[in-house]
């Protein structure tokens, strides 16, 4: 277990945030009025937290939570939150992976920087000015396959562009252009559902990056397709990123993708979401993504990102199979009772 | 066949070529049984049918006869009708159809689609539509007589709102079903709302809205031929209407022969368009590839 910074700071806004630190966060921020910007983290030799050193020279990170909190009504009346003061920062160029257990608010969080949805309280910033809707220059991937069933496959890389208002001949030369970067070269005129899951998710990653985004929100892409696959394409993945190098929040639920993948990994707790700690991950690049595990120094990232991580899983497991209520953190408080299995209700 | 079936040696490491075609000649076997059937029935009832008119157990007066349809047929198509030549029927009742079924379908998938889209939309227009769902179709072909005249006018909007309800309800639903990450991918690829609603809303209630388009062209069938019994110049309803007036019940089948014609052409026209346009669904691919 890590450090617990200040217990005795400001009295919990409610039973969450002692629930919080009965389970010995990580990096918890104190609910005061003044913020630290960045999440501290107990600094050792080999884990820095990406964030925490000086900002580079512009300042301006690609991508900002501040503080971000969503809550969600619940069909039962009741008020969910999904997220609570979320505090992340992703630099340009920096690729963030973001993992954490089932439910505790990944998507959620992608969903705030992109625009789809507005943070109830707190900002989402992208380079210094907050997200109002969405934005040209954010790229989304997401979890389910969203490419269109109806169209080719060179027609769904062409969307984007067309949407943007490309000429048709422009967009689809573009589109081939980009087929042929992710290996699909001769497969244009087929439909999506004439192609293997790899390679559906491979134009899902075509028609994301033709538009070129600076931003780019990744949402388990890749957690459908089998082991193998799956390592092929996040090895293109990454090729493309070294183009372009947009900044990158990669959710996963795969702390192996995460680290293999990533500059920095950000563990957030069980639901309501919010950054329990944030681990720099200093392997090299570029990196072949199977050869990397192996490595010892993959191996000791690993260890010790698993260690702030396991706490997490483990309490929304117990929660998902009913040895604790879906206020998980009440029952370990033994304090007020949760109003019901939506969660916070009205405290 | 089942019997057959079972009796059949069936050794675990069995030819694949052996047992593909021995199903391919079972599945023969079994579609000329079905045929079969079907031609019996067909000469037991019409055969029936006539011999009972000729033997006089049935009143041809009232029950006409298979030979007497055929014949009321080819006056029909040699020698023309009371009001013009058949096909001048024919063309006035289709025209109402067709026109009512176009405008139906267009106006049903527009509201669909809007108040699918637009819940505020929808929870204001709830009651107003299911007030007019609610009003027996028949009595608007009374109103409309009344609106429109005699002309064809009064048949196309009764067709119309025969077909608006059906395809409405379903082009709504549809539109409700649209899964969210295809919205959610195209807004964030850059689509315009108008760009969301045609390009990835449409596509995706097509399924919905297709799917309503075989009742509907029924439908406005039925509108048009009723308006045309409650009242009219020409059309297939009016001849089998004068036909009813004659105890003419020869002229009354003939003409619901010559209806089911035109439906059974819809029907295949419209399967038709919905292959073309649900070619991109595997379930229909993989459905057809089965049935051959
Ligand atoms: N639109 C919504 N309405 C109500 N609750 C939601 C909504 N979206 C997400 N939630 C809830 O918020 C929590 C976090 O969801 P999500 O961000 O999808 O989790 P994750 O991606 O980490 O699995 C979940 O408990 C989910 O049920
Ligand atoms: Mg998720």
């Amino acid at each position: 277990m890590r450090q617990v910074p200040a217990t005795s700071a400001a009295p919990a806004a409610d039973t969450r945030d002692k629930a919080d630190r009965a389970r010995g966060r990580c990096g918890h921020a104190p609910a005061g009025p003044v913020r630290p910007k960045v999440v501290l983290t107990e600094v050792n030799d080999t884990v820095r937290d990406a964030g925490g050193g000086t900002p580079p020279p512009d300042g301006v990170p690609a991508i900002e939570l501040a503080a971000a909190t969503k809550r969600f009504r619940t069909p039962s009346g009741g008020v969910y939150t999904a997220l609570r003061d979320l505090d992340l920062r992703v630099e340009p160029g920096e690729f963030c992976a973001v993992v954490g257990p089932t439910g505790c608010g990944k998507s959620t969080t992608l969903s705030l920087v992109s625009g789809l949805e507005a943070p109830t309280a707190g900002q989402a910033l992208i380079h210094g000015k907050p997200v109002t809707g969405i934005d040209p220059r954010v790229g989304f991937m997401f979890q389910t396959d969203a490419v269109f069933p109806w169209r080719s496959v060179l027609d769904n890389v062409a969307a984007g562009p067309r949407f943007r208002g490309m000429g048709k001949r422009e967009a689809i030369d573009k589109a081939r252009d980009w087929l042929r970067r992710v290996g699909l070269s001769g497969f244009e005129d087929r439909l999506p559902h004439q192609l293997s899951g790899g390679m559906r998710k491979r134009v899902a990653l075509a028609q994301t990056l033709i538009n070129e985004p600076e931003i780019l929100m990744m949402d388990e892409p890749f957690s459908a397709l089998d082991v193998q696959t799956r390592q092929i394409v996040q090895n293109e993945l990454l090729g493309l990123w070294e183009m372009t190098r947009p900044a990158v929040v990669f959710v996963t639920h795969d702390l192996e993708e995460a680290i293999a993948l990533a500059d920095k990994v950000v563990v957030l707790t069980v639901g309501p979401g919010t950054v329990k700690d944030t681990f720099t991950v200093d392997l090299p690049r570029p990196r072949r993504v199977q050869e990397i595990r192996m490595q010892p120094r993959f191996v000791q990232l690993y260890e010790r990102i698993w260690t702030c991580l396991r706490d997490e899983v483990e309490l929304a497991y117990a929660r998902s199979a009913g040895t604790a209520p879906a206020d998980g953190g009440v029952a370990l408080e033994k304090a007020g009772s949760a109003s019901g299995p939506a969660g916070e209700g009205q405290h | 066949m089942a019997a057959e079936t079972l009796t059949r040696p069936g050794p675990a490491d069995t030819d694949e070529a052996t047992a593909a075609r021995a199903a391919r000649s079972r599945r023969r076997n079994r579609r000329l049984l079905i045929l079969g059937a079907q031609v019996l029935i067909v000469v037991v009832v019409i055969g029936g049918w006539q011999l009972g008119a000729e033997r006089g157990w049935l009143d041809k007066f009232t029950y006409g006869s298979p030979s007497g349809v055929v014949s009321q047929l080819k006056t029909w198509f040699s020698q023309g009708t009371a009001t013009g030549s058949i096909w001048h029927n024919i063309a006035v009742t289709m025209q109402e159809t067709v026109l009512g079924f176009l405008i139906g379908t267009v106006a049903g998938v527009v509201l669909g689609i809007l108040l699918g889209r637009f819940r505020a939309l929808a929870d204001v227009a709830a009651p107003f539509i299911k007030a007019g769902n609610s009003i027996p179709r028949v009595v608007l072909g009374s109103i409309f007589i009344m609106w429109f005249g005699l002309g064809p006018s009064g048949k196309v909007a009764l067709a119309v709102v025969l077909v608006f309800f059906s395809v409405f309800f379903n082009a709504f639903q549809g539109t409700r079903e649209v899964d969210r990450n295809f919205i959610a991918n195209a807004r964030i690829l850059g689509a315009s709302e108008w760009r969301v609603t045609t390009q990835v809303v449409l596509p995706s209630a097509m399924t919905w809205i297709v799917a309503s388009l075989h009742a509907a062209f029924g439908f406005a069938l039925i509108g048009a031929i009723v308006g045309e019994v409650l009242g009219a110049q020409a059309g297939l309803g009016q001849l089998i209407e004068q036909a009813q007036e004659n105890f003419n019940a020869n002229g009354v089948y003939a003409g619901i022969i010559i209806i089911a014609a035109l439906a059974l052409i819809a029907e295949f026209l419209i399967t038709r368009f919905e292959m073309r346009v649900l070619r991109w669904r595997p379930s229909e691919l993989s459905g057809d590839a089965a049935g051959l």
